[in-house]
């Protein structure tokens, strides 16, 4: 095994234990923190693997922009610590008996099937390479992608600010936030349209 | 490297399925966007693994986008949660049963 066979095995185990953390803490926060690691180490498989642009795009985008836009929902609703009860064991065995025998199903099929056993060489698409295949064979792509950039920028502002206006006319909200409501659901609406900034740029 | 690729395949595959038990498990909605995001995650890493398999750049390609669409859904859903926060008061997805 080669050191880089090596460092390939120790990034997967800490990816997969800090994700397994992540979706068991009942704390939110705790949870975003442990999918940053995971997100650091994803960006490190990412440039073993011959990718160093998209290693760079993975820390600024997922464990940047995106886990800081879910720290700021976080921190910004406060979570009264709901009792998030799990369904009765009766229920999810059954799931949870098929799901694992998909898996295991899975996992005996790729190591079965021919051509998964191949090892893989070291290789590295370098930025500029990436970048002149990318703008040669999917320019219009890019362009649509764009788009749909807008338009979620379009969209997660007016879900923030027809909700400010119905508030301040009615106000017949259930619950008692009465000062950080209008500030709140003005302020949400510009974090996800920065994130979709940060992404375009 | 000298990593096969089916286990690779097995990482990914290991990852995809731990995010769809936070997806389909918890009751929380943050908890169910973070594990559509941890189900992305792990098709990209089996894009980038195939990419340097076939040393085709089309794998790298569909990653790009992958994370354009993830940044997309991700700012659309969190708002969409914000207000539906707004409107119930909770977080738990059986609380929204305004339909029924």
């Amino acid at each position: 095994m080669t050191l880089y066979g090596f460092l390939f095995y120790l990034i997967s185990a800490v990816v997969i234990g800090a994700t397994a953390i992540a979706i068991t803490r009942r704390n939110l926060v705790h949870a975003v923190v442990y999918l940053i690691v995971s997100y650091f180490g994803t960006a490190m498989l990412f440039y073993l693997f011959g990718a160093p642009l998209l290693a760079a795009l993975e820390i600024i985008i997922y464990a940047g922009a995106i886990m800081v836009l879910f720290l700021f929902v976080v921190m910004m609703i406060r979570v009264e610590s709901p009792e998030e009860v799990m369904f009765p064991l009766s229920q999810w065995l059954p799931a949870a008996i098929f799901g694992l025998i998909y898996l295991g199903a899975a996992l005996v099929t790729i190591v079965e099937t021919p051509g998964t056993e191949v090892s893989l060489r070291m290789l590295t698409a370098t930025p500029r390479q990436f970048a002149l295949y990318v703008f040669e064979h999917h320019w219009f792509s890019i362009e649509v992608i764009s788009i749909l950039l807008l338009l979620a920028l379009i969209g997660a502002l007016n879900l923030g600010i027809r909700k400010g206006a119905r508030q301040g006319s009615s106000a017949h909200d259930a619950d008692a936030r009465t000062a950080g409501g209008p500030a709140g659901s003005i302020s949400t609406p510009r974090e996800a349209a920065s994130a979709a900034v940060e992404e375009e740029i | 490297m000298i990593v096969p690729f089916g286990h690779v395949l097995m990482v990914a595959g290991i990852i995809f399925a731990l995010g769809v038990f936070c997806a389909v498990v918890r009751r929380n909605l943050i908890m169910i966007v973070l594990g559509i995001e941890i189900m992305l995650n792990a098709v990209s890493i089996a894009f980038v693994a195939a990419a340097l398999r076939w040393n085709n750049l089309e794998g790298q390609t569909f990653v790009l986008f992958i994370l354009a669409v993830a940044a997309t859904e991700v700012s659309v859903g969190l708002a969409i949660i914000v207000y539906a926060f707004r409107r119930t008061g909770s977080f738990d997805p059986s609380n929204f049963n305004l339909l029924r």
